[in-house]
């Protein structure tokens, strides 16, 4: 089939991916889009035009080879396919499920200027999973080059930077403060988007094969100094994340049932309270929850409640609701595509222009409502977005049990401690070149979310390879501090 | 995994473990907490440093046995070990001579204010020591507490060791004698007894260090859940405490916040007791 023409190629239609049943997985927690067979991975990937000049590279923020690992793969050659892919992305199965496509590679797609882009996203999951079944491709360290390097936390951003270290022959410490590797990939996004099976094949793949050593329950900052750990190694990165909840200003915030968004997917999803009592931690969120917020981590929010909701409900009695609470109209809603589709499907109900005053109590402290005024939207703001406008006199209360806030995090402030030289902006994110990551102190990198703010796991993983590069260079001693 | 090195029984619901932990011992101080997780299923639970040797690279803690966690945690023996101990978390206190101070331990509360007091005391401050328990049986660390202080009061709910009263009311008699001029009081223990020497000093507008133990979960400024209200806003425990000053604190909503999973705790704990009756059973079964 690889002999097709442009003009057969541009015909076929793009490949859905089968999903779990919209009301079935409701009641579970097992993933909800299921992935491409091998037939239809190979039929999806004859849709590819192999450009000469192919924009979907440039819109990876890893620059993944794209073109060539699509060809490798309609030709049936999964181990090249998968070489291909290890190039530049050494964690494919994860962001083939949690990548915004739609914006990067599949956004540039030559296709979807007349129709559909091709599932380059799907297409990268099939390769990545191939692979966390096989291990085609085992990642090799080069030669030992006597440098050492510390990278703190094990999210996206700080992954990626060690595994591209530690295959350049570095010796590379990883710690990490949970009990656990994976950062934002364990505690923050669910089982149902990104199963942890994958997570932890991926990471401990990695971490094995190249002699990471990994430190978890390890607080930089706290059990180590910033300067303790640049006494010890070559070069230092940092990849913490911005951990740190943000709570609106809004009375009642400190009734019981009211959560960060934080808290609550913690609880669900790193501490699988949605298995308790087996698992010892719990969480309880009555019979009506509300997310405040529209992003990605409020909509892994609404859908895990959707779940416990359901799990919780015994048999004949309705499964409570599960609603989002935003202030802008669904034209402004920042999550991806995708999770807002499969909130709908779930039956998760939308509040649109909708903001909240005030969660009110009851005399025991807990939660039995939110007091919200409905919006208008009015002259475009900063960021070009139509501004939401309270409409005088809408005040009205929905009753809940639970309040979630998901409204943005920051930069956790422990690992600047002590770490004198360490600039930070004053919304608490370091300084860092966006280039290379070089901080404001010498020898120390930084990359992902605790430099550009709450953002997206490719674009931490992008940072956490660019910062490696120039790590790289800096150690070789191709290119100075200066 | 983490070892435990040594274990003490300090009363049928209190014990001491020594873990072996030196990334922790390296840095602790008095004040500050540990993140303790006993196995794959288990919960995160924070629990004051009672005390550390850095040559040993070990942490003592000292823990009541309440809900299913730290029952579970008192079966362990030395030579077990537990899957996670990150720390020391939390500021530590500061320590500094302010004059002549009041240390103050209430139940398993003594356990965290030893090395409080022990260091206040090396700094040159005049200590004066109350430690108080419901009974006589649930009283430890005694002789420990007299070695760093000038002065020790035992109290017991019962009268079954030492005075018959509340912690709060030799507090009161210190603060009324115009001689000791107390400069500053730690209180450490239940949220009552900390809300309660609150209101005791507040009137002499003495200074109160209270360590608040919240609900948590990371332990470092990452879920939130261990917020308390304070006059000027809410802040976390993890990260802003685990010491704040007690007259800022707002204790209703603490309280209130302590005992919002109280039914979930009940029903751990009958799963818990459940899964062993199960696997006594068992055992017996097999001989």
């Amino acid at each position: 089939m690889t002999d097709m023409t442009t003009q057969q190629r541009m015909k076929i239609k793009r490949h859905e991916m089968p999903n779990q049943d919209q009301v079935v997985r409701r009641g579970n927690y097992t993933e909800v889009a299921l992935g491409y067979s091998e037939e239809t991975a190979k039929a999806e990937a004859e849709r590819c035009l192999q450009c000469k000049d192919p924009k979907c590279i440039s819109g990876c923020p890893v620059g993944v080879m794209i073109p060539q690992f699509i060809k490798a793969l309609r030709e049936g050659d999964m181990v090249k396919a998968v070489e291909w892919m290890k190039v530049k992305n050494n964690l494919p199965a994860i962001c083939g499920r949690v990548c915004p496509q739609e914006v990067q590679c599949e956004g540039n797609c030559i296709l979807g200027k007349k129709g559909e882009a091709v599932a380059i996203g799907r297409l990268e999951r099939f390769v990545g999973d191939y692979e966390l079944a096989h291990r085609t491709c085992p990642l090799v360290k080069a030669a030992d080059t006597g440098k050492k390097i510390a990278v703190v936390g094990s999210g996206p951003a700080g992954l990626t930077c060690a595994v591209d270290l530690a295959r350049e022959g570095h010796k590379v410490t990883l710690y990490e403060s949970l009990h656990g590797p994976g950062g934002v990939l364990v505690y923050g996004i669910p089982e149902f988007r990104l199963p942890k099976a994958v997570v932890h094949g991926e990471i401990s793949y990695a971490v094995d094969c190249l002699c990471i050593d990994l430190k978890t329950d390890h607080v930089i900052g706290r059990s180590f100094t910033l300067d303790e750990l640049l006494a010890e190694n070559d070069a230092v990165f940092l990849g913490t994340g911005a951990g740190l909840p943000s709570f609106m200003r809004i009375p009642g915030i400190n009734l019981n049932g009211v959560m960060s968004a934080n808290e609550f997917l913690t609880r669900v999803n790193l501490m699988k309270a949605y298995q308790f009592p087996d698992y010892d931690t719990p969480v309880r969120i009555g019979k009506k929850v509300a997310v405040i917020g529209a992003g990605n981590v409020a909509m892994d929010a609404v859908r895990c409640s959707k779940r416990l909701l359901s799990l919780q409900t015994g048999q004949g009695e309705a499964p409570g609701e599960a609603h989002i609470v935003y202030r802008r109209s669904k034209d402004e809603v920042p999550a991806r595509k995708e999770e807002v589709h499969h909130a709908e499907e779930e039956g998760v109900i939308f509040n649109f222009l909708t903001n909240p005053v005030e969660i009110i109590g009851n005399e025991k402290g807990a939660v039995t409502g939110l007091k919200c005024i409905k919006m208008q939207l009015g002259e475009p703001d900063k960021s070009g977005r139509r501004q939401p406008v309270p409409v005088e006199g809408s005040e009205f209360v929905m009753e809940v049990d639970t309040v979630i806030m998901a409204l943005g995090t920051n930069p956790n402030p422990i690992v600047f401690v002590d770490a004198e030289g360490l600039d930070r902006t004053k919304h608490g994110t370091a300084v860092a070149d966006t280039e290379t990551g070089r901080t404001k102190k010498k020898r120390v990198w930084a990359g992902g979310d605790v430099v550009t703010g709450a953002a997206t796991v490719i674009s931490a993983m992008g940072a956490g390879k660019r910062a490696a590069a120039d790590m790289n260079a800096f150690l070789k001693g191709e290119r100075t501090w200066e | 995994m983490y070892r435990i090195m040594k274990k003490e029984v300090l009363s049928d619901v209190v014990k001491l473990m020594e873990i072996e932990a030196p990334h922790v011992a390296r840095k602790a101080q008095a004040g500050q907490f540990v993140i303790v997780r006993i196995d794959e299923f288990g919960e995160r639970i924070p629990l004051t440093i009672a005390d550390f040797n850095r040559e040993a690279g070990t942490i003592t803690i000292i823990f009541q046995e309440l809900g299913k966690s730290t029952i579970q945690l008192g079966k362990l023996n030395v030579g077990d070990t537990i899957s996670s101990f990150a720390g020391p978390l939390g500021h530590p206190t500061e320590v500094k001579n302010y004059g002549t101070v009041v240390c103050m331990g209430g139940g398993v509360g003594v356990a965290p204010i030893y090395p409080i007091a022990r260091a206040l005391k090396e700094a040159g401050n005049t200590v004066i020591s109350i430690i108080g328990a419901r009974n006589k049986e649930l009283l430890f660390w005694e002789e420990k507490m007299r070695a760093v202080s000038d002065e020790l009061v035992v109290c017991t709910d019962d009268g079954s060791h030492g005075r018959k009263s509340l912690v709060t009311e030799p507090l009161k008699e210190l603060l009324e004698n115009r001689d000791k001029k107390v400069s500053h009081v730690w209180a450490i223990g239940p949220a009552v007894m900390m809300k309660f020497v609150t209101l005791t000093t507040k009137p002499y507008d003495v200074p109160t260090t209270v360590s608040l133990n919240t609900i948590m979960i990371d332990g470092t400024g990452m879920c939130g859940g261990c917020r308390v209200l304070l006059e000027d806003g809410a802040q976390f425990v993890c990260v802003d405490g685990p010491e704040f000053n007690g007259h800022k604190v707002n204790w209703d909503s603490l309280l209130s916040r302590l005992s919002f999973y109280k039914d979930e705790e009940k029903k751990a704990m009958e799963h818990y007791a459940h899964k062993c009756r199960l696997e006594s059973a068992a055992a017996k079964g097999e001989k």
